[in-house]
Protein backbone atom coordinates (compact mmCIF):
# COMPACT_ATOMS: atom_id res chain seq x y z
CA UNK A 1 0.00 0.00 0.00
CA UNK A 2 2.68 2.04 1.12
CA UNK A 3 4.79 1.82 -2.82
CA UNK A 4 1.17 2.34 -4.25
CA UNK A 5 1.27 5.88 -2.52
CA UNK A 6 5.10 6.31 -3.54
CA UNK A 7 4.09 5.41 -7.04
CA UNK A 8 1.09 8.10 -7.10
CA UNK A 9 4.06 10.62 -5.49
CA UNK A 10 6.27 9.93 -7.80
CA UNK A 11 3.78 10.22 -11.13
CA UNK A 12 2.79 14.03 -9.92
CA UNK A 13 6.19 15.00 -9.03
CA UNK A 14 8.08 13.59 -12.63
CA UNK A 15 5.55 13.22 -15.11
CA UNK A 16 3.78 16.07 -17.23
CA UNK A 17 0.18 16.45 -16.40
CA UNK A 18 -1.09 14.57 -19.30
CA UNK A 19 -2.76 10.98 -19.69
CA UNK A 20 0.65 8.72 -18.57
CA UNK A 21 0.41 11.12 -15.43
CA UNK A 22 -3.56 9.69 -14.87
CA UNK A 23 -1.97 6.25 -16.18
CA UNK A 24 0.85 5.80 -13.77
CA UNK A 25 -1.49 6.54 -10.56
CA UNK A 26 -4.45 4.58 -11.96
CA UNK A 27 -1.50 1.89 -11.56
CA UNK A 28 -1.07 3.10 -7.90
CA UNK A 29 -4.42 2.79 -7.34
CA UNK A 30 -4.60 -0.95 -8.57
CA UNK A 31 -1.52 -1.80 -6.27
CA UNK A 32 -2.60 -0.32 -3.37
CA UNK A 33 -6.17 -2.20 -3.42
CA UNK A 34 -3.52 -5.43 -4.04
CA UNK A 35 -2.53 -4.74 -0.82
CA UNK A 36 -5.39 -3.94 0.82
CA UNK A 37 -7.14 -7.25 -0.59
CA UNK A 38 -3.66 -8.71 1.32
CA UNK A 39 -4.00 -7.28 4.12
CA UNK A 40 -7.55 -8.16 4.75
CA UNK A 41 -6.79 -11.83 4.04
CA UNK A 42 -3.92 -11.47 6.63
CA UNK A 43 -6.62 -10.41 8.90
CA UNK A 44 -9.26 -13.70 8.28
CA UNK A 45 -9.28 -16.01 11.55
CA UNK A 46 -7.90 -19.49 10.63
CA UNK A 47 -10.48 -21.84 11.37
CA UNK A 48 -8.44 -24.21 13.09
CA UNK A 49 -7.89 -20.92 15.43
CA UNK A 50 -11.39 -20.35 15.63
CA UNK A 51 -12.13 -23.96 17.33
CA UNK B 1 6.98 28.02 3.56
CA UNK B 2 4.26 30.63 3.52
CA UNK B 3 1.93 29.15 0.74
CA UNK B 4 -1.26 29.89 -0.38
CA UNK B 5 -3.42 32.99 0.72
CA UNK B 6 -5.30 33.42 4.09
CA UNK B 7 -8.85 33.35 3.42
CA UNK B 8 -10.29 36.98 4.37
CA UNK B 9 -13.73 36.61 6.20
CA UNK B 10 -16.37 40.01 6.47
CA UNK B 11 -18.13 40.21 9.79
CA UNK B 12 -21.51 38.61 8.88
CA UNK B 13 -19.57 35.40 7.43
CA UNK B 14 -17.14 35.32 10.28
CA UNK B 15 -20.40 35.39 12.75
CA UNK B 16 -22.34 32.56 10.65
CA UNK B 17 -19.48 30.15 10.18
CA UNK B 18 -19.13 30.40 14.11
CA UNK B 19 -22.39 29.59 15.02
CA UNK B 20 -22.13 26.52 12.32
CA UNK B 21 -19.18 25.59 13.93
CA UNK B 22 -21.32 25.72 17.30
CA UNK B 23 -23.16 22.62 15.75
CA UNK B 24 -21.07 20.56 15.06
CA UNK B 25 -21.29 18.77 18.61
CA UNK B 26 -24.71 17.59 17.49
CA UNK B 27 -22.64 15.76 14.70
CA UNK B 28 -20.60 13.92 17.14
CA UNK B 29 -23.61 13.33 20.31
CA UNK B 30 -25.57 11.71 17.51
CA UNK B 31 -22.75 9.43 16.26
CA UNK B 32 -22.46 8.55 20.54
CA UNK B 33 -25.99 7.80 20.70
CA UNK B 34 -25.58 5.56 17.31
CA UNK B 35 -22.54 3.66 18.30
CA UNK B 36 -24.07 3.30 21.84
CA UNK B 37 -27.29 1.71 20.66
CA UNK B 38 -25.80 -0.59 18.12
CA UNK B 39 -23.90 -2.07 21.05
CA UNK B 40 -25.19 -4.62 23.68
CA UNK B 41 -26.94 -2.69 26.61
CA UNK B 42 -24.36 -4.05 29.19
CA UNK B 43 -22.36 -1.73 27.19
CA UNK B 44 -24.59 1.20 26.69
CA UNK B 45 -22.58 3.33 29.52
CA UNK B 46 -19.50 2.90 28.60
CA UNK B 47 -19.82 3.68 25.56
CA UNK B 48 -21.28 7.22 25.74
CA UNK B 49 -18.89 7.90 28.70
CA UNK B 50 -16.41 6.06 26.27
CA UNK B 51 -17.71 9.09 23.77
CA UNK B 52 -16.89 11.95 26.33
CA UNK B 53 -13.54 10.83 27.33
CA UNK B 54 -12.53 10.47 23.67
CA UNK B 55 -13.34 13.84 22.95
CA UNK B 56 -11.95 15.91 25.56
CA UNK B 57 -8.49 13.43 25.36
CA UNK B 58 -8.58 14.69 21.41
CA UNK B 59 -9.19 18.47 22.24
CA UNK B 60 -6.68 18.35 24.47
CA UNK B 61 -4.28 16.78 22.60
CA UNK B 62 -4.72 18.80 19.46
CA UNK B 63 -4.95 21.76 21.24
CA UNK B 64 -1.20 21.08 22.54
CA UNK B 65 0.14 19.62 19.55
CA UNK B 66 -2.20 18.67 16.78
CA UNK B 67 -3.32 22.77 15.70
CA UNK B 68 0.36 23.63 15.22
CA UNK B 69 1.14 20.68 12.67
CA UNK B 70 -2.62 21.42 11.14
CA UNK B 71 -1.88 24.67 10.56
CA UNK B 72 -3.37 26.97 7.84
CA UNK B 73 -3.46 28.74 4.74
CA UNK B 74 -0.68 31.24 4.79
CA UNK B 75 0.39 29.88 7.77
CA UNK B 76 4.31 28.65 8.69
CA UNK B 77 4.81 25.52 7.92
CA UNK B 78 7.59 23.09 6.35
CA UNK B 79 8.15 22.46 2.69
CA UNK B 80 10.48 19.63 0.93
CA UNK B 81 12.02 20.70 -1.74
CA UNK B 82 11.72 18.01 -4.14
CA UNK B 83 11.74 17.32 -8.41
CA UNK B 84 11.56 21.18 -8.50
CA UNK B 85 8.74 21.92 -6.20
CA UNK B 86 7.80 22.09 -2.81
CA UNK B 87 6.02 19.94 -0.63
CA UNK B 88 4.61 21.37 1.85
CA UNK B 89 4.35 18.26 4.31
CA UNK B 90 3.43 20.08 7.64
CA UNK B 91 2.39 22.88 9.86
CA UNK B 92 4.88 24.83 11.87
CA UNK B 93 2.66 27.12 14.09
CA UNK B 94 3.21 27.37 18.10
CA UNK B 95 1.93 24.74 20.33
CA UNK B 96 -0.70 25.41 22.89
CA UNK B 97 -2.43 27.50 20.10
CA UNK B 98 -0.08 30.45 21.83
CA UNK B 99 -0.98 33.61 19.66
CA UNK B 100 -3.72 32.59 17.94
CA UNK B 101 -5.43 35.74 16.68
CA UNK B 102 -9.06 35.95 18.14
CA UNK B 103 -11.75 36.85 15.84
CA UNK B 104 -9.99 36.27 12.39
CA UNK B 105 -9.81 33.13 10.17
CA UNK B 106 -7.24 31.79 12.17
CA UNK B 107 -9.12 31.15 15.36
CA UNK B 108 -12.29 29.86 13.47
CA UNK B 109 -10.27 27.28 12.39
CA UNK B 110 -8.92 26.33 15.70
CA UNK B 111 -12.39 26.27 17.15
CA UNK B 112 -13.44 23.70 14.21
CA UNK B 113 -10.74 21.48 14.53
CA UNK B 114 -11.37 21.57 18.28
CA UNK B 115 -14.91 20.33 17.24
CA UNK B 116 -14.06 17.94 14.29
CA UNK B 117 -11.34 15.84 15.46
CA UNK B 118 -13.59 14.79 18.81
CA UNK B 119 -15.79 13.78 15.53
CA UNK B 120 -13.39 11.82 13.96
CA UNK B 121 -12.25 10.37 17.50
CA UNK B 122 -15.65 8.97 17.70
CA UNK B 123 -16.27 7.18 14.81
CA UNK B 124 -13.64 4.10 15.44
CA UNK B 125 -15.59 3.57 18.79
CA UNK B 126 -18.02 2.18 16.98
CA UNK B 127 -16.29 -0.50 15.59
CA UNK B 128 -14.45 -1.45 18.99
CA UNK B 129 -17.90 -1.42 20.65
CA UNK B 130 -18.67 -4.27 23.34
CA UNK B 131 -14.37 -4.89 23.37
CA UNK B 132 -11.93 -2.07 23.45
CA UNK B 133 -10.97 -0.47 27.19
CA UNK B 134 -11.49 2.59 27.90
CA UNK B 135 -7.95 3.47 28.66
CA UNK B 136 -7.29 2.08 25.34
CA UNK B 137 -9.64 4.17 23.58
CA UNK B 138 -8.25 7.31 25.32
CA UNK B 139 -4.75 6.00 24.44
CA UNK B 140 -5.82 5.67 20.64
CA UNK B 141 -7.19 9.00 20.45
CA UNK B 142 -4.00 10.64 21.94
CA UNK B 143 -2.56 8.93 17.93
CA UNK B 144 -5.65 9.92 15.87
CA UNK B 145 -5.59 13.50 17.27
CA UNK B 146 -1.90 14.48 17.70
CA UNK B 147 -0.56 12.66 14.41
CA UNK B 148 -2.99 10.94 11.76
CA UNK B 149 -5.75 13.85 11.89
CA UNK B 150 -3.56 16.91 11.95
CA UNK B 151 -0.90 15.52 9.02
CA UNK B 152 -4.03 14.30 6.52
CA UNK B 153 -5.64 18.06 7.92
CA UNK B 154 -2.61 20.10 7.01
CA UNK B 155 -2.19 18.24 3.37
CA UNK B 156 -5.77 18.94 2.81
CA UNK B 157 -6.87 22.33 4.45
CA UNK B 158 -3.96 23.71 5.86
CA UNK B 159 -2.38 24.69 2.45
CA UNK B 160 -0.38 21.43 2.38
CA UNK B 161 0.62 19.72 -1.19
CA UNK B 162 -2.70 18.30 -1.66
CA UNK B 163 -4.50 21.41 -1.25
CA UNK B 164 -1.60 22.64 -3.76
CA UNK B 165 -2.68 20.27 -6.16
CA UNK B 166 -6.43 21.23 -5.57
CA UNK B 167 -7.82 18.73 -3.58
CA UNK B 168 -11.03 19.19 -2.56
CA UNK B 169 -12.64 18.22 0.74
CA UNK B 170 -15.36 20.86 2.11
CA UNK B 171 -16.44 19.49 5.05
CA UNK B 172 -14.24 16.89 6.11
CA UNK B 173 -15.11 13.54 4.09
CA UNK B 174 -11.36 12.59 3.68
CA UNK B 175 -9.65 14.44 6.66
CA UNK B 176 -12.38 13.59 9.33
CA UNK B 177 -14.64 10.59 8.24
CA UNK B 178 -12.13 8.68 6.66
CA UNK B 179 -9.36 8.98 8.35
CA UNK B 180 -11.64 8.26 11.70
CA UNK B 181 -13.04 5.28 9.15
CA UNK B 182 -9.98 3.84 8.73
CA UNK B 183 -8.94 3.80 12.13
CA UNK B 184 -11.69 2.24 12.78
CA UNK B 185 -10.81 -0.59 10.46
CA UNK B 186 -6.94 -1.02 12.38
CA UNK B 187 -8.70 -1.36 15.68
CA UNK B 188 -11.86 -3.87 14.50
CA UNK B 189 -8.25 -5.58 13.17
CA UNK B 190 -6.27 -5.51 15.82
CA UNK B 191 -8.91 -6.33 18.16
CA UNK B 192 -10.51 -9.24 16.57
CA UNK B 193 -14.18 -10.03 16.27
CA UNK B 194 -16.45 -10.04 19.81
CA UNK B 195 -16.52 -13.48 21.71
CA UNK B 196 -19.49 -15.51 19.94
CA UNK B 197 -19.58 -13.56 16.64
CA UNK B 198 -18.05 -16.31 14.44
CA UNK B 199 -19.07 -19.81 14.63
CA UNK B 200 -16.09 -22.11 14.48
CA UNK B 201 -17.24 -22.43 10.78
CA UNK B 202 -16.47 -18.76 10.53
CA UNK B 203 -20.35 -17.88 9.70
CA UNK B 204 -21.46 -14.83 11.49
CA UNK B 205 -24.25 -14.26 13.91
CA UNK B 206 -26.12 -11.62 14.25
CA UNK B 207 -25.71 -9.89 17.38
CA UNK B 208 -28.37 -7.02 17.36
CA UNK B 209 -28.22 -3.38 18.93
CA UNK B 210 -30.20 -2.89 21.99
CA UNK B 211 -31.92 0.14 21.04
CA UNK B 212 -32.80 1.57 17.66
CA UNK B 213 -34.26 4.33 18.90
CA UNK B 214 -31.18 5.98 20.09
CA UNK B 215 -29.81 4.61 16.47
CA UNK B 216 -32.63 6.76 14.77
CA UNK B 217 -32.38 9.64 17.41
CA UNK B 218 -28.49 9.82 16.60
CA UNK B 219 -29.23 10.60 12.72
CA UNK B 220 -31.62 13.46 13.83
CA UNK B 221 -28.88 15.04 15.98
CA UNK B 222 -25.95 13.94 12.99
CA UNK B 223 -28.15 15.86 10.53
CA UNK B 224 -28.55 18.99 12.64
CA UNK B 225 -24.36 18.96 13.26
CA UNK B 226 -23.48 17.67 9.64
CA UNK B 227 -25.34 21.13 8.59
CA UNK B 228 -23.30 23.29 10.61
CA UNK B 229 -20.06 21.17 9.67
CA UNK B 230 -20.16 21.09 5.83
CA UNK B 231 -21.29 25.13 6.30
CA UNK B 232 -18.32 26.16 8.27
CA UNK B 233 -15.79 23.79 6.44
CA UNK B 234 -16.71 24.89 3.49
CA UNK B 235 -16.15 28.83 4.09
CA UNK B 236 -13.12 28.14 6.25
CA UNK B 237 -11.08 25.45 4.02
CA UNK B 238 -13.23 25.54 -0.30
CA UNK B 239 -13.27 30.04 0.49
CA UNK B 240 -16.87 29.93 -0.27
CA UNK B 241 -19.38 32.96 0.38
CA UNK B 242 -22.08 32.79 2.88
CA UNK B 243 -24.67 33.11 0.29
CA UNK B 244 -23.39 29.60 -0.63
CA UNK B 245 -24.17 27.98 2.59
CA UNK B 246 -27.86 27.41 1.50
CA UNK B 247 -26.94 25.22 -1.19
CA UNK B 248 -24.90 22.95 1.01
CA UNK B 249 -27.84 22.69 3.50
CA UNK B 250 -29.92 21.84 0.03
CA UNK B 251 -27.12 19.33 -0.65
CA UNK B 252 -26.84 18.03 2.83
CA UNK B 253 -30.52 16.99 3.52
CA UNK B 254 -31.07 15.72 -0.05
CA UNK B 255 -27.76 13.44 0.02
CA UNK B 256 -28.78 12.08 3.52
CA UNK B 257 -32.41 11.74 2.64
CA UNK B 258 -31.66 10.16 -0.55
CA UNK B 259 -29.25 7.24 1.15
CA UNK B 260 -31.40 6.55 3.71
CA UNK B 261 -34.16 5.74 1.00
CA UNK B 262 -31.52 4.19 -1.43
CA UNK B 263 -31.44 1.39 1.74
CA UNK B 264 -34.39 0.99 2.83
CA UNK B 265 -35.26 0.35 -1.16
CA UNK B 266 -32.79 -2.50 -0.87
CA UNK B 267 -33.31 -3.78 2.17
CA UNK B 268 -37.10 -3.72 1.79
CA UNK B 269 -36.23 -5.89 -2.01
CA UNK B 270 -33.74 -7.95 -0.58
CA UNK B 271 -35.06 -8.79 2.70
CA UNK B 272 -38.57 -8.37 2.26
CA UNK B 273 -38.52 -5.98 5.46
CA UNK B 274 -36.67 -2.36 5.69
CA UNK B 275 -34.40 -2.62 8.33
CA UNK B 276 -34.07 0.46 10.56
CA UNK B 277 -30.30 0.03 11.62
CA UNK B 278 -28.79 -0.39 8.23
CA UNK B 279 -31.48 2.88 6.63
CA UNK B 280 -29.53 5.26 10.03
CA UNK B 281 -26.24 4.02 8.65
CA UNK B 282 -27.48 4.69 5.28
CA UNK B 283 -28.52 8.23 6.40
CA UNK B 284 -24.97 9.04 8.22
CA UNK B 285 -22.95 7.66 5.04
CA UNK B 286 -25.64 10.15 2.69
CA UNK B 287 -24.18 13.05 4.79
CA UNK B 288 -20.34 11.92 4.95
CA UNK B 289 -20.17 11.34 1.20
CA UNK B 290 -21.75 14.28 0.33
CA UNK B 291 -19.34 16.56 2.67
CA UNK B 292 -16.83 16.38 0.23
CA UNK B 293 -18.55 18.22 -2.40
CA UNK B 294 -21.48 19.77 -0.83
CA UNK B 295 -20.57 23.19 -1.73
CA UNK B 296 -18.92 22.52 -5.52
CA UNK B 297 -22.18 19.93 -6.74
CA UNK B 298 -25.24 20.67 -7.75
CA UNK B 299 -28.55 19.19 -5.60
CA UNK B 300 -29.50 16.69 -8.30
CA UNK B 301 -25.81 15.35 -7.76
CA UNK B 302 -25.81 15.12 -4.00
CA UNK B 303 -28.84 12.93 -4.70
CA UNK B 304 -27.15 10.47 -7.05
CA UNK B 305 -23.82 10.99 -4.19
CA UNK B 306 -26.20 10.08 -1.99
CA UNK B 307 -28.25 7.25 -3.38
CA UNK B 308 -24.78 5.03 -4.43
CA UNK B 309 -23.58 6.03 -0.72
CA UNK B 310 -26.58 4.33 0.73
CA UNK B 311 -26.68 1.07 -1.22
CA UNK B 312 -22.43 1.29 -0.76
CA UNK B 313 -23.70 0.79 2.51
CA UNK B 314 -25.62 -1.95 2.51
CA UNK B 315 -23.17 -3.99 0.92
CA UNK B 316 -19.94 -2.94 2.15
CA UNK B 317 -21.77 -3.67 5.52
CA UNK B 318 -22.62 -7.43 4.62
CA UNK B 319 -19.35 -7.93 2.46
CA UNK B 320 -16.71 -6.72 5.57
CA UNK B 321 -19.15 -8.97 7.80
CA UNK B 322 -19.79 -12.13 5.62
CA UNK B 323 -16.18 -12.55 3.48
CA UNK B 324 -13.59 -10.39 5.38
CA UNK B 325 -14.74 -11.29 9.04
CA UNK B 326 -14.63 -7.87 10.07
CA UNK B 327 -16.84 -7.46 13.07
CA UNK B 328 -17.54 -3.73 13.36
CA UNK B 329 -21.12 -3.54 15.36
CA UNK B 330 -21.74 0.31 14.34
CA UNK B 331 -20.79 -0.26 10.86
CA UNK B 332 -17.99 2.35 10.73
CA UNK B 333 -15.99 0.98 8.49
CA UNK B 334 -18.59 0.74 5.72
CA UNK B 335 -20.38 4.18 6.89
CA UNK B 336 -17.43 6.66 7.54
CA UNK B 337 -14.80 4.90 5.49
CA UNK B 338 -16.10 3.35 2.24
CA UNK B 339 -18.97 6.06 2.24
CA UNK B 340 -16.63 9.05 2.81
CA UNK B 341 -14.28 7.98 -0.36
CA UNK B 342 -17.37 7.36 -2.40
CA UNK B 343 -17.92 11.07 -1.75
CA UNK B 344 -14.22 12.18 -2.67
CA UNK B 345 -14.30 10.37 -5.88
CA UNK B 346 -17.67 11.82 -6.59
CA UNK B 347 -16.69 14.98 -6.07
CA UNK B 348 -13.92 14.70 -9.06
CA UNK B 349 -16.78 13.58 -11.35
CA UNK B 350 -19.91 15.35 -10.25
CA UNK B 351 -18.47 19.19 -9.72
CA UNK B 352 -18.51 22.04 -11.62
CA UNK B 353 -15.01 22.73 -11.73
CA UNK B 354 -12.16 22.39 -14.18
CA UNK B 355 -11.97 19.18 -15.78
CA UNK B 356 -8.83 16.98 -14.48
CA UNK B 357 -10.10 17.46 -11.41
CA UNK B 358 -11.01 13.88 -10.65
CA UNK B 359 -7.33 12.80 -10.95
CA UNK B 360 -6.37 14.80 -7.96
CA UNK B 361 -9.42 13.51 -5.97
CA UNK B 362 -7.74 10.41 -7.13
CA UNK B 363 -4.25 11.40 -5.38
CA UNK B 364 -6.15 12.30 -2.04
CA UNK B 365 -7.67 9.20 -2.15
CA UNK B 366 -3.91 7.35 -2.91
CA UNK B 367 -3.32 8.81 0.36
CA UNK B 368 -5.74 7.64 2.67
CA UNK B 369 -5.31 4.05 1.30
CA UNK B 370 -1.69 4.26 0.81
CA UNK B 371 -0.23 6.50 3.77
CA UNK B 372 -2.86 7.18 6.45
CA UNK B 373 -4.19 3.39 6.65
CA UNK B 374 -0.64 1.91 6.95
CA UNK B 375 0.37 5.08 9.36
CA UNK B 376 -2.65 4.28 11.94
CA UNK B 377 -2.70 0.72 11.62
CA UNK B 378 1.42 0.74 12.30
CA UNK B 379 0.61 3.30 15.19
CA UNK B 380 -2.34 1.10 17.00
CA UNK B 381 -0.45 -2.05 16.44
CA UNK B 382 2.47 -0.63 18.38
CA UNK B 383 0.25 0.57 21.44
CA UNK B 384 -1.57 -2.69 21.16
CA UNK B 385 2.04 -4.45 21.92
CA UNK B 386 2.59 -1.89 24.69
CA UNK B 387 -0.51 -2.22 26.21
CA UNK B 388 -3.65 -4.82 25.28
CA UNK B 389 -6.39 -2.65 24.07
CA UNK B 390 -8.75 -5.37 24.26
CA UNK B 391 -10.49 -5.65 27.70
CA UNK B 392 -10.02 -9.19 29.07
CA UNK B 393 -12.60 -12.49 28.51
CA UNK B 394 -14.49 -12.01 32.01
CA UNK B 395 -14.87 -8.13 31.05
CA UNK B 396 -16.33 -9.33 28.16
CA UNK B 397 -18.41 -11.65 29.46
CA UNK B 398 -19.81 -9.14 32.65
CA UNK B 399 -20.13 -6.26 30.08
CA UNK B 400 -17.64 -3.16 29.80
CA UNK B 401 -20.68 -1.34 32.15
CA UNK B 402 -20.09 -3.62 35.60
CA UNK B 403 -16.38 -4.88 34.47
CA UNK B 404 -15.01 -0.65 33.77
CA UNK B 405 -17.47 1.24 35.54
CA UNK B 406 -18.85 -0.76 38.29
CA UNK B 407 -22.31 0.33 37.71
CA UNK B 408 -24.73 -1.09 34.23
CA UNK B 409 -26.60 1.54 32.53
CA UNK B 410 -29.95 -0.56 32.91
CA UNK B 411 -29.52 -1.75 36.51
CA UNK B 412 -33.39 -3.20 36.32
CA UNK B 413 -32.45 -5.48 33.26
CA UNK B 414 -31.26 -8.80 33.91
CA UNK B 415 -28.15 -10.50 31.54
CA UNK B 416 -28.67 -14.26 30.10
CA UNK B 417 -26.10 -16.42 29.72
CA UNK B 418 -27.27 -17.50 26.20
CA UNK B 419 -26.49 -14.09 25.39
CA UNK B 420 -22.78 -14.36 25.30
CA UNK B 421 -23.00 -18.68 24.56
CA UNK B 422 -21.33 -19.02 21.43
CA UNK B 423 -23.92 -20.21 18.84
Amino acid sequence: MLGGWIIVLAAIALLPAGPSQASFVLVALGVEILGLTLVFRAHLIPSRERK
Amino acid sequence: VTPIRIPALSETTAALCFLMVLLIPCATAGLALINAGLGRFRNAAHSMLSALCVIAVAALVYFAVGAAWQGGAGQPAFALHAAGKDWNWIGAGNYFLRGLELGGWSSLAALFGLMSVGLAAIIPLGSGADRWRLGACCASTVLLAGITYPLFAHWAWGGGWLAQLGFIDSGGAGVIQVAGGLTALSITWILGPRRGKFNPDGVPSALPGHNAVFVLLGCFFAWLGWLGLNGAGAILFTGVEASRTVLIAVNTALAAGSAALSVAAITRTRFGKTDASLCANGWVAGLVAVSAGCAVVRPAAAVIIGLIAGALVVYSVEWLELHLAVDDPGGSVSVHAVAGLWGLLATGFLAALTPGRWLVQLVGIATLLGFILPLTYGLNWLLNRVSPQRVAVEGERQGLDLYELGAGAYPDFMTHNEDFWQR
